[in-house]
């Protein structure tokens, strides 16, 4: 039964996925910018910016390049980068996970604290707990996260020296692990490669402490938010009432039921998340896909462009569907029925 | 060298250099002497020079992993350290070189090198890879173009040491022009045996692979991220270099490549900001060489009415506030161009102009022209140079302000930026920065004062200098016309002033645990001369 609505779901997507093919392959045809100029180099002339264009395939009319490049996408080739000199496909599979390894990291670590801290504060509102709460959560949104990045290496690489180079994934003195996942964590551990791991888990602190401190905010004041509301409600007050524990209240009704926005929230800081990336990719060094995509941009390298939104539209189709799926095993009047 | 797996490298690594420190876990005090950490903003996208979309800062490769026929000697640099100097040839890969009496036809000796593969350098490899870089067009053709090389027919291989060059007229640029990074020499038979029907020059196989005679080669490459130099033992054509092996880490943010260059982590930054190489100056061997045939200047396009005005010309060169433009827009790195004129007898380029901030003269000049209420004008800067763009912009915009010129600026995107001042030549007034590698003055005016060529952004034309260029720029210095002509060239520019100069920029890089850097025209890390400390 679920399988087939899965099934279903994804079928709603397709329409989606063509809509953003065609939405990409316009709007980059529609940036300023030629990059047959742009790639033909320092001292080319005109006669070899023709003939760049004619390689690239840019001076055959519109619909002809997007029938070529759907042409090519049903084949499953997305194109090659002029930026990064490789098949788009191959950057993408290199970068994601780079991106998501950071992102789910630093959402974890989030998560771990701003869950936590909300219900602290939903608890007992106006006291001291509240305040720190709020206090943390302003801090964290109004700090900009390369300025948060750039005051995390001055301090911890420059001054204290307790982490290592902010650079990138791995320091030059490892080898990446084999490519199983491309999460260096997961590929590190089910190789047996620990010193590889510890390498990468330390290259990973800094940004994940970043993007968290970033994260933290919308996380916090939404669980706190829907810890209030769940705490006023009738069923608690029931509850309350029959003499159930403390902890059974909070835990097992309270937060069980605050926690459904939290995950819609969360599916939106997460993907906000990854696109907000670019700033810390760039100070740590990360080669993720945020940076990849505004080079790209800045480039009008146009099948990374693509690439990019194509392969964003698909993960957020996975996201939502996952998401929803989530949303049923919390909460089970929620079901695919409706 | 994406498709190296991880076992495959330590196998080979273990094979030819067993004591590498690449291995899992070693700190990186430990790396010592033998590996060189190099960080650089910018990201390496081919390793092969010829194919179409390779960017600037993958010349480097170019330049480490291959030889060319002849390089250039050095010089003691105004920067600290040593610099390229163009006014002698030597050889590389050439061990001597004759030259006919009619300057027609240069007969290259090869010295006994091998490529990396063990197999010997023959003229036929030097024929192969020079018909390769003048038939994949783009900008390679062009600059064999600028040295008198468009045909493969020019290129014969005599016999297995000797390489004939037949040129359709006698120039200066010719040798010059084969020390670029461009005409670099390729293992022929493994190309060949990589290219295929549709890609007979095997771009597919060099954007990935390095297989020169060279002083390294690429061990690793990942776009992105970083690429690793390894020696090669065997280099035949100079001096064996110091480092083992050189990692080139790609590091977006400057104040990231700040912390990790001061903290030693790394032991070259290069091409830094001209703030940070300032700051850092202080504490680390920072080199500020003037690029050399480099000017950063203001463009007046002629095309738009108030610039075909040459007093408005004038008076604008006579508002320029160039002493605050070089400090807040460069920091003092680089070379100041106003002021009192160089010598009229001295053919230095670039020289100082003559024009100086002096807002008298330039109502004076304002007056004299068809406007003297001043007017209004755009000035267009490319927003991926804004570190020295913007700072410049506005402090032109103030200044010019004082003689009733109201300027807007407007900030044009960087893909943007090369179509609309260089290929359309749209920009009524804007900011330039081109410079020759090849170091001649008539080589600058031949991109940025003839008509229609690609750095005369500002649509100039004179038909004295489209004669005087056309004359000159193949006939050797030494000839009676040269300086003569020269000098006539910087006296029309100047009076006219198309391009107003500003300052010649500096090209920063900061050293902390490594010494001999060399400045070079082509303006990348060449890594075969630095050394430990």
């Amino acid at each position: 039964m679920r399988a087939r609505l899965i099934i279903a779901r994804l079928i709603q997507a397709i329409p989606v996925v063509i809509g953003v093919v065609v939405i990409t392959f316009i709007l980059t045809r529609a940036l300023p910018g030629d990059p047959a100029v742009y790639f033909a180099g320092d001292a080319a002339d005109e006669a070899s910016i023709q003939q760049v264009r004619e390689t690239l395939g840019l001076d055959k009319p519109l619909p002809h390049q997007f029938l070529q490049y759907v042409r090519d996408l049903v084949r499953g080739d997305w194109g090659n980068s002029l930026s990064t000199g490789q098949p788009v496909l191959a950057d993408l599979a290199r970068r994601l996970p780079a991106s998501l390894e950071l992102t789910l990291l630093a959402l974890l670590l989030s998560c771990a604290i701003a869950i936590p801290l909300g219900v602290m504060a939903a608890t007992s509102p106006g006291s001291w707990k509240d305040h720190l709460c709020r206090v943390l959560v302003t801090a964290g949104v109004s700090l900009p996260t390369f300025f948060t990045g750039i005051l995390l290496v001055y301090v911890f690489y420059y001054l204290l020296d307790i982490v290592p180079s902010p650079l990138g994934r791995l320091d030059f003195i490892y080898i990446e692990p084999d490519s199983i996942t491309g999460f260096y964590l997961i590929d590190g551990a089910l190789t047996g490669d620990w010193e590889t791991f510890r390498g990468a888990a330390k290259q990973l602190v800094l940004p994940a402490t970043t993007m968290a401190i970033f994260t933290l905010a919308p996380i916090a004041r939404m669980t706190r938010a829907s810890m209030l509301t769940a705490l006023s409600s009738d069923f608690i007050r029931t509850a309350r009432a029959a003499g159930l524990a403390r902890r059974k209240i909070l835990m097992g009704y309270a937060l069980r039921n605050a926690l459904l926005p939290v995950v819609t929230t969360l599916g939106m800081v997460f993907s906000f998340a990854l696109g907000a990336n670019v700033l810390v990719e760039k100070v740590f060094a990360w080669p993720g896909i945020g940076s990849y995509a505004v080079d790209a941009l800045v480039a009008s390298d146009y099948a990374a462009v693509q690439g990019f939104v194509l392969a964003m539209a698909l993960l957020f189709v996975a996201l939502n569907l996952i998401i929803d799926l989530v949303y049923a095993l919390i909460d089970p009047r929620i079901g695919f029925d409706s | 060298m994406t498709d190296v797996s991880r076992r495959r490298f330590l196998q080979t690594g273990a094979v030819t250099a067993a004591t590498l420190p690449f291995l899992r876990a070693l700190p990186a005090a430990a790396a010592g002497d033998d590996v060189l950490v190099a960080v650089n903003g910018q990201t390496i996208n081919s390793l092969d020079l010829h194919r179409t979309g390779t960017n600037r800062p993958s010349y480097q490769v170019a330049i480490n992993c291959y030889d060319r026929l002849v390089s250039f000697g050095t010089k003691p640099s105004s920067g600290g350290g040593l610099e390229f100097d163009y006014s002698k040839v030597e050889p590389e890969l050439a061990e001597s070189w004759t030259v006919s009496d009619d300057g027609l036809v240069l007969t290259f000796t090869l010295r006994d090198a091998t490529f990396q593969d063990g197999s010997p350098v023959t003229a036929a490899d030097v024929k192969w890879s020079f018909d390769r870089a003048v038939s994949l067009g783009g900008f390679p053709a062009v600059q064999m173009k600028a040295g008198g090389f468009t045909r493969p027919d020019q290129f014969a291989a005599l016999d297995d040491k000797t390489f004939q060059i037949t040129l359709d007229f006698p120039s200066k640029l010719a040798i010059p022009d084969l020390a670029v990074p461009i005409p670099f020499v390729i293992n022929s038979k493994v190309a060949m045996a990589n290219a295929t029907a549709d890609d007979p020059w095997a771009t597919e196989y060099l954007h990935k692979n390095t297989i020169g005679s060279g002083a390294f080669k690429v061990a690793r490459w990942t776009p992105g991220e970083q690429l690793v130099y390894e020696r090669f033992d065997d280099w035949a054509s100079g001096p064996t270099p110091a480092y083992k092996r050189v990692v080139i880490r790609e590091v977006p943010s400057s104040a990231t490549r700040r912390a990790v260059i001061e903290r030693g982590d790394a032991q070259v930054s290069f091409n830094i900001p001209s703030k940070d190489a300032l700051e850092l100056s202080e504490k680390l061997e920072v080199n500020s060489t003037p690029i050399a045939n480099c000017i950063n200047c203001i463009g007046l396009n002629t095309n738009f009415a108030p610039f075909t005005d040459s007093d408005v010309r004038k008076a604008v060169a006579y508002a320029i506030p160039y002493e605050s433009i070089f400090q807040v827009a460069a920091y003092g790195r680089g070379a100041p161009l106003w002021g009192e004129e160089t010598e009229r007898s001295d053919i230095a380029w670039p020289r100082k102009t003559g024009y100086y901030e002096d807002l008298d003269k330039a109502k004076e000049h304002l007056a004299k022209s068809g406007y003297p209420d001043g007017f209004e004008v755009p000035f267009s800067i490319s927003l991926n140079q804004l570190d020295w763009m913007e700072p410049a912009a506005l402090l032109i915009q103030e200044s010019l302000a004082k003689i009733g010129i109201t300027v807007t600026i407007d900030k044009i995107p960087g893909a943007d930026w090369r179509t609309a001042s260089l290929v359309e030549k749209r920009l009524a007034f804007h900011l330039e920065g081109f410079g020759g590698w090849l170091d001649t003055p008539d080589y600058y005016f031949f991109w940025a004062y003839k008509d229609g060529h690609l750095f005369n952004s500002s649509n100039y034309r004179n038909e004295e200098i489209e004669t005087l260029v056309d004359t000159t720029l193949h006939i050797p210095v030494d000839d009676p016309a040269y300086t003569p002509n020269v000098k006539r060239m910087f006296e029309i520019a100047l009076d006219e002033l198309p391009r107003i100069p500003l300052w010649q920029p500096a090209l920063n890089v900061a050293l902390n645990g490594a010494d001999d850097y060399e400045f070079w025209f082509h303006r990348q890390l060449d890594v075969r001369p630095i050394k430990p400390v």
